[in-house]
């Protein structure tokens, strides 16, 4: 049964009936695979979502291997995960090893029923199946040893990979029980640890893939090679919506090394031995296009248009007391538009995907965040079930959302290429092709008013949010749209925690043609960076601490309160700087987890920002891996600082105007200041932890430049000679 | 047919001249930890050593390496030993572990020629190198690490 994972041909776990699944067998290393249900996952009238799950193997020399369902793209989980497994287990660390999934239900997240990386759930959503797995797995090698001994089961404890019988002092190793353990049922119910006795979970273990990242073995989707595989190059339409009208590959097919110039619905893909000889292709195709609608899009008329949308009744996503009636009472008020761009997701691994399909199946190889969908897809065009489709999910060099694609684009591309290739081949994206590609963060348009009281305290908030819907159009939209309004276009908003007596916020979305996605961190990314550079423009026009106002404002919001207090602590909110130098803070809630920064920044005479320290404080609840979390929280604040800095998508003529590194620029290790992460413990539930880091980088930042320079950032990305 | 060696062994590869040295070693050679970027020298995830110099095989044609010695991440040690791989495993640097190779191996050239480095000569040495994930803190640390572990006699 392990031919499931050691095989490289597609469809084995996709083909085996599910009851196999149930089934414990010696694997053909005379190993144990262990699946088992998931006692209290779900209720009982769901019981046809009550899968069985298949996540450790444990071989006869000892090995502990993890099977990890979501996807590693730098956040952990090829750690975190096996940490959570083996600690039920009571395994020996040093003999756990992790495996990527194949493609199978039994592996769908737990809370979105399908196979998916995302959200920032991966830790906390599969913590209690995690742990059940691990304890399944223990109480079977316990019974397996007990039955050896004929003792009771409940005389024997375990401990770092061993069963012991302390009364006979015997022990047995999980490899030496693990063909016996494998001839047994697995428990309906098992018994979890009491946290107290966690030995893993909690302690910054390091990560498992550290060695493979090291050392350039690490195996990328861009790395993968299957014999026979060809490479291909794809020219897509400049402008989106854009159609092919003619081509001519005289050029291109005179390119030694290419083998094949094809049509596929995205344009028109050069196949050749290699990727250089594809590219040199590619680029000597003449290509004419029907550009479409979209030929004359350029983002300053966009601008204007959601400017006029703004002054629209929009859909209201938020409405306490009345914000309208309230602005004429206001001591004193303020009005503000805020704008961010269309952004990249700028993964360091351009996009790619290898595909070798053949008339009773179909083989992906791709880092991909979207299994589940992506293998519908795939099926979809080359006319198999999704079960003859399985995908190999390599490492993810980035991901960010990118890809998690309810589009699927860059995995149905390269089967269409490959049914016209009749070969294995591979679709490599250069770094323009991957920032041309779509599928951004949507730039967006805030338009807000508000007011404080006599005595400076905020009384209105009136804020009109225009952008376009990332879920809009895709299987999503039924389950995220509601009342027309994309939850994600106005989290953080929607919610507020600011206690504020007047406050509306309404949406207009926006219908561009410009494809649009989730964006590390959605539409906190934007929502936070107005949120919490407004409060602070309304502390500053009602004279109050920046800091100050707002921990009045969160009294009734501890989690919020107590990061937002914990991070200007250990700051040193209030104490006196070098010169130049003055501090922003933000606070925001997002994915289930708190997070304040405070940054201290200075500007000098020619406009240059330098961001010499952010202190971050986070509060994910009960958490896994402080090392881990700490890597995610300085790695978010640089995301965040890159967008805030740098970057920006504009159109002209329909056409992106940026390319790569050169005019879409990443914050570079000389620019990085010193990050604190200061980790809050308590026992609340567990949020997640790759995007929350993002969402204040920005308004710490733009708050600090407001504290040195009087000047106030409401674009991104900053220059200071808009700041007003 | 062009000559040249890589982590030591020589090889013959006969390709187009033009053909950027990155893709001779990820495709012909199979050395896949040099890692393809941006394609303009931009990123730095395609850094090898060519003669003990940093090198950004993504814009460098393969007939640059003619006659010469290349060194890729998979060259730098074999067995994980280099005191850069050391002090990256130990501070536990890698995040996605896309860019990694070329961080290694552009440090690797500062230490050659700094044993000693301050962050300004780290920041300076790596400013080419983009980590998208934001593993710069832990680099530093990491290269610093890696200094005192040679200083101490685990060097190479």
């Amino acid at each position: 049964m392990n031919v499931l994972r050691e095989s490289p041909k597609p469809s084995v776990a996709g083909e085996m009936p599910r009851r196999d699944f149930l089934k414990l067998s010696v694997a053909a290393s005379g190993g144990l695979l262990i699946g088992f249900y998931l006692p209290g996952m779900q209720p009982v009238a769901q019981a046809a979502t009550f899968a069985p799950n298949a996540f450790v193997r444990i071989g006869t020399d000892d090995s502990v291997t993890v099977i990890v369902n979501h996807s590693e793209m730098g956040q952990g989980v090829f750690t975190a995960l096996p940490m959570i497994l083996a600690d039920e287990l009571d395994a020996d660390w040093t003999k756990v090893r992790f495996e990527p999934a194949p493609v199978d239900p039994v592996y769908n997240h737990p809370v979105f029923h399908m196979q998916m990386t995302g959200g920032s759930t991966s830790t906390w959503s599969s913590f209690d199946q995690f742990r059940q797995a691990g304890a399944a797995a223990r109480a079977m090698l316990i019974t397996a040893a007990a039955q050896r001994w004929n003792v009771d089961a409940a005389s024997c404890r375990t401990e770092n990979g061993t069963v012991i019988h302390s009364a006979s002092n015997r022990r047995l190793s999980y490899g030496q029980l693990a063909e016996s353990a494998a001839r047994l049922t697995p428990p309906q119910q098992v018994t979890l640890k009491d946290p107290k006795d966690f030995k893993l979970i909690g302690k910054p273990l390091k990560r498992l893939d550290t060695p493979e990242k090291t050392n350039g073995k690490g195996i990328f989707g861009i790395d993968v090679k299957v014999p026979g595989m060809l490479t291909a190059v794809v020219a897509r339409s400049p402008v989106f919506g854009g159609k092919l009208k003619s081509v001519n590959a005289d050029k291109a097919k005179a390119v030694k090394g290419v083998r094949k110039v094809v049509e596929v619905p995205s344009g028109v893909a050069v196949i050749a031995d290699g990727f250089w000889a594809a590219k040199r292709g590619r680029d000597a195709l003449q290509i004419e296009w029907d550009e479409g609608p979209m030929a004359d899009f350029n983002t300053k008329s966009q601008r204007e248009q959601y400017a006029e949308l703004a002054k629209q009744p929009g859909l209201s996503a938020r409405k306490e007391g009345d914000a309208s009636g309230a602005i004429g009472s206001a001591a004193k008020k303020i009005e503000a538009v805020y704008e961010v761009p269309y952004l990249s997701h700028a993964m360091m691994e351009p996009l790619n995907c290898a595909v070798d399909l053949r008339a009773d199946g179909c083989e992906i190889w791709t880092g991909t965040q979207f299994q589940t969908v992506d293998r519908m897809s795939a099926a979809g065009i080359a006319g198999l079930k999704p079960e003859q489709v399985q995908i190999h999910t390599t490492l993810l060099g980035g991901g960010f959302g990118r890809r998690a694609n309810p589009a699927s684009d860059f995995v149905s591309e390269a089967v269409h290429v490959a049914k016209a290739a009749g070969a294995p081949v591979k679709v490599i994206w250069t770094r323009e092709d991957d920032m041309h590609g779509g599928y951004y963060r949507p730039m967006y348009y805030h338009s807000l008013i508000g007011g404080v009281d006599a005595d400076g305290n905020p009384l209105v908030w009136s804020h009109h949010v225009v952008g376009q819907s990332i879920v809009a159009g895709t299987l999503f939209e039924s389950v995220i749209v509601k009342n027309g309004i994309d939850g994600t276009s106005v989290e953080g908003l929607d919610d507020i925690p600011y206690a504020i007596p007047n406050l509306s916020v309404q949406y207009h979305p926006a219908k561009v043609g410009v494809p649009v996605l989730w964006w590390r961190s959605v539409g906190h990314s934007h929502n936070a960076f107005v949120k919490e550079s407004f409060i602070d423009e309304l502390a500053v026009l009602g004279g109050k601490d920046p800091f100050e106002l707002r921990r009045r404002l969160l009294a009734k919001s501890p989690r919020d309160l107590g990061v937002l207090e914990l991070a200007a602590e250990k700051a040193g909110w209030g104490k006196p700087l070098p010169a130049g130098r003055a501090r922003g803070i933000a606070v925001h809630a997002s994915f289930e987890s708190y997070t304040a920064q405070v940054a201290e920044a200075s500007v000098d005479s020619g406009g240059k920002v330098r961001v010499h320290r952010v202190v971050c404080a986070v509060d994910c609840g009960r958490y896994v891996n402080p090392g881990i979390i700490e890597a995610q929280v300085q790695g978010a604040v640089i995301f965040g600082l890159t967008a805030a800095f740098y970057d920006e998508l504009t159109f002209e003529k329909g056409r992106i105007q940026q390319s790569n590194f050169h005019d879409y620029p990443m914050l570079r290790i000389n620019e990085t200041p010193e990050i604190e992460v200061h980790i809050v413990k308590n026992n609340e539930k567990s949020g997640g932890i790759g995007e929350p880091g993002v969402p204040c980088a920005a308004p710490a930042v733009a708050n600090a430049i407001f504290a040195a320079t009087g000047k106030r950032i409401r674009k991104l990305p900053i220059r200071m000679s808009e700041a007003v | 047919m062009i000559s040249f060696s890589v982590n030591k062994r020589r090889v013959n590869v006969d390709v187009d001249p033009s053909t950027p040295l990155l893709w001779v070693l990820r495709e012909n050679l199979e050395l896949t930890g040099t890692k393809y970027g941006c394609g303009m020298a931009q990123c730095g995830a395609c850094t090898v050593h060519i003669d003990g110099q940093a090198l950004r095989s993504c814009v460098a044609p393969v007939t640059r390496a003619a006659g010469k010695e290349v060194t890729t991440i998979e060259g730098l040690s074999p067995d994980l030993s280099h005191p850069l791989q050391r002090a990256w495993l130990e501070i536990d640097v890698p995040q996605c572990g896309y860019c990694q190779s070329g961080q290694i191996m552009s440090a690797a050239v500062l230490l050659k020629e700094i044993p000693n480095p301050t962050d300004e000569d780290i920041d300076q040495a790596l400013t080419g190198n983009i980590c998208r994930c934001g593993t710069y803190p832990r680099i530093r640390r990491a290269v610093h690490r890696a200094a005192e572990m040679m200083a101490k006699g685990g060097g190479r």
